[in-house]
């Protein structure tokens, strides 16, 4: 769900370039082979643990974190310990390469990352030639694991997403539906594209497409576009902050139908601030993997485990790093159990048909492979309450 | 109906622009200088109101009196730390100058306030106006309303009171001002103060449409009052208020007809086709300099 770099990520680039070049290259101490029969199995976790998309890689990385101390308490993989290394790639693609490498030669059997769209399809293309196993737990453009067969998602794509809400909006028989999304953004096109091939395929009319470009804060011109049109329902497939003001300006303007979204809704409440009013809220249904409103025993325990460690609540991100992390570990069980040898190629290959052959019972679902590093897995469709409190709606089974 | 409705929109986004534009046109006018930091001195008002409000929990008129008063300040206190060290210098160091304060200015608030958007409380309960069968909204209404007042006591300033006369001498030419008794340097920081209380005022109204406060908040908003206050022929009052409605009924029609990834493009466009049929802009004057 990650733009590559948008203006403001470019500023926030150029302030951490300014403050100096002095951090390139560290934590390259730890140099020691651990390859050879030792009794850890080493891995890492790649993402940006500073700079503007800090906020997602730190997540994703305590959820990895938090799943790996978990398995090394309860024996490890095969009585051996996992030793995780994390390493920072500040939201940067070339950043990223450098610390992949870094994480190759640290003698790393698998990787949970990347964690944004950009880095993560760089970090694609390098492994491919390591036949490196990696799981990213959040980068959902299509691309990302097209480059070989190493790379493996924990989440949803896009267009899968854009599929599932279309699939919503038949079920409640919207009739005319209209969109607002945001242009040249991967993950908002996306998600509409494929939200709008599905819908007229299952024939709703999609009425009319608006679009707005990166920093625009006044939506009336769409908006009242929209209303003339007649829709049940708008698609806003776009990053909270967006969403939270398209919300608030089309009820301010008079609208009180349904809006539809994805998983960058996740966070339009709930944070620091609320990005829109409960009163403003009715109506809305998003689709998304993880919400701390869900009575799964399974959810509960691990919100309660992430803040015992952590102090605070976990997010989407920190469920699917968390469930990254499984997949993962997944896959090397089976490695270790044909009792291969660590850093070799065959080991390699075999984490990586272990993870495509096997299926985890995630925080955010279950979640197979069938050929491909796509995830077959659920998705959850959620609402607010009268409060404004996320709610669960109802879950999309896989193959529904 | 839609036709009114895109009407007040292209007004009430017009109205920002413009209500900023004044304040880029009475810094440029005075001193020649573009103010790159104009934009930016907004989003610190913005991010006031968000403290009184949302941290504070003061109500909404001392948030808006602190956003004033601290825009005004912090104004006042760019032009005597960054600016005024400079009044000699070449006019691109000034330039430059004021590109650092911007970025100074964003990044700095990124270091405050972290790089997430930060909701605005909602100034007012009202959220809409009756108005003979259509429902107005209210923010729409008082910006259209407060930039038509404050571009009417602009004029009558610059152009009634002796403060007005000593801003636009020393305009017309600093050395002779100085000659003639008039406190340059005060007259100066009084008209960054004046810009600096426009860019207060539009910082509410921002914040009472748009509800939230980012660090960049204030870079495109500057460039297109900017453009306005180009277009409207920069140093002119009511240029600067045409140029800023210009610009916003630009950015209405073209998302009206469907069109509104190209937006931005057309509101260059419209810079660039004013700039090279009437470089001066609408309201500009064509000054002969005598070598």
């Amino acid at each position: 769900m990650f733009k590559s770099v948008s203006r403001r990520q470019f500023v926030q680039a150029s302030a951490v370039a300014a403050a100096g070049l002095g951090l390139v290259g560290c934590g390259g101490g730890n140099g020691s082979s651990s390859e050879g029969g030792s009794d850890t199995i080493k891995v890492g976790i790649l993402g940006p643990q500073s700079g503007s998309v800090s906020n997602y890689g730190i997540a994703c990385a305590n959820g990895a974190k938090l799943y790996f101390d978990q398995l090394n308490a309860n024996g490890g993989i095969n009585g051996k310990q996992v030793s995780y290394t994390v390493e920072d790639e500040k939201g940067d693609a070339t950043e990223a390469v450098n610390a992949y490498n870094m994480l190759v030669e640290d003698g790393v059997v698998g990787i949970v990352g990347d964690v944004t769209t950009g880095p993560t399809v760089a970090v694609a293309q390098a492994s491919v030639a390591d036949n490196m196993p990696c799981v990213t737990p959040s980068a959902t453009a299509a691309d990302v694991v097209t480059y070989g067969t190493n790379y493996f998602r924990a989440c949803v794509t896009d267009p899968e997403q854009g599929r599932i809400i279309a699939t919503f909006a038949s079920e409640q028989g919207y009739k005319t539906v209209g969109t607002i999304y945001l242009s040249g953004d991967d993950y908002s096109e996306g998600v509409n594209n494929a939200f709008v091939e599905e819908a007229q395929a299952l024939g709703i009319d999609v009425a009319t497409q608006e679009a707005y470009a990166d920093g625009d804060v006044s939506f009336s011109g769409q908006i009242t576009n929209l209303m003339a049109a007649n829709v049940e329902a708008i698609l806003c497939p776009n990053y909270y902050e967006d969403d939270g003001m398209i919300v608030t300006q089309a009820r301010a303007a008079g609208y009180d139908g349904v809006f539809l979204g994805a998983d960058g809704w996740s966070g339009i409440v709930g944070g620091d601030s609320d990005y829109a009013s409960a009163a403003d809220l009715h109506d809305c249904y998003y689709c998304c993997a993880f919400t701390s409103s869900n009575d799964d025993e399974s959810v509960q325990q691990f919100i309660s485990d992430y803040t015992d460690a952590y102090g605070e609540a976990p997010t989407n991100f920190c469920a699917l790093g968390y469930d990254a992390a499984m997949v993962l570990a997944n896959g090397i069980t089976s490695a270790e159990e044909a009792g291969l040898e660590a850093g070799s190629e065959d080991y390699k290959q075999a984490v990586i048909d272990g993870i495509a052959g096997g299926t985890v019972e995630g925080i955010t679902g279950s979640i197979s492979y069938d050929g491909t590093g796509d995830p077959v897995k659920s998705s959850l469709i959620l609402t607010f309450d009268a409060e404004g409190k996320e709610e669960v709606k109802e879950t999309i089974e896989v193959g529904e | 109906m839609q036709v009114l409705m895109q009407v007040l929109n292209g007004l009430q986004l017009g109205s920002i622009y413009a209500l900023v534009a004044l304040g880029y046109t009475m810094v440029y006018g005075i001193i020649l200088l573009l103010n790159f930091a104009h934009g930016d001195i907004i989003m610190v008002g913005a991010y006031i109101s968000w403290l009184v409000m949302a941290q504070l929990g003061m109500p909404p008129v001392v948030a808006m009196i602190l956003s004033v008063l601290g825009c005004t300040l912090l104004g006042v206190l760019i032009d005597k730390v960054a600016y005024a060290p400079l009044r000699n210098a070449p006019r691109l160091s000034i330039l430059i100058t004021a590109i650092g304060v911007s970025y100074f200015l964003e990044n700095g608030a990124q270091l405050v306030f972290g790089a997430d958007a930060k909701v605005v409380p909602a100034f007012t309960d009202v959220s809409t106006i009756q108005l003979g069968g259509a429902s107005l909204s209210f923010a729409a209404v008082a910006t259209v309303v407060v930039t038509a007042v404050a571009t009417v006591v602009l004029t009558l300033l610059v152009q009634k009171t002796k403060l007005g006369k000593a801003m636009r001498a020393v305009s017309e030419d600093m050395g002779a001002a100085r000659l003639m008794g008039i406190n340059v340097n005060n007259t100066i920081s009084f008209t960054f103060a004046v810009g600096s209380a426009l860019a207060g005022i539009g910082a509410i109204l921002y914040t009472m449409a748009y509800t939230q406060a980012t660090p960049t908040m204030g870079m495109m908003l500057g460039t297109k009052a900017f453009v306005a206050a180009v277009l409207g022929g920069i140093g002119s009052i009511p240029g600067a208020v045409v140029g800023g409605l210009l610009v916003g009924f630009a950015e209405v029609i073209v998302t009206a007809l469907g069109l509104s990834v190209w937006k931005d493009a057309v509101v260059f466009l419209l810079l660039i086709i004013v700039l090279i049929v009437r470089p001066t802009g609408i309201f500009g004057r064509t000054m002969s300099e005598k070598v």
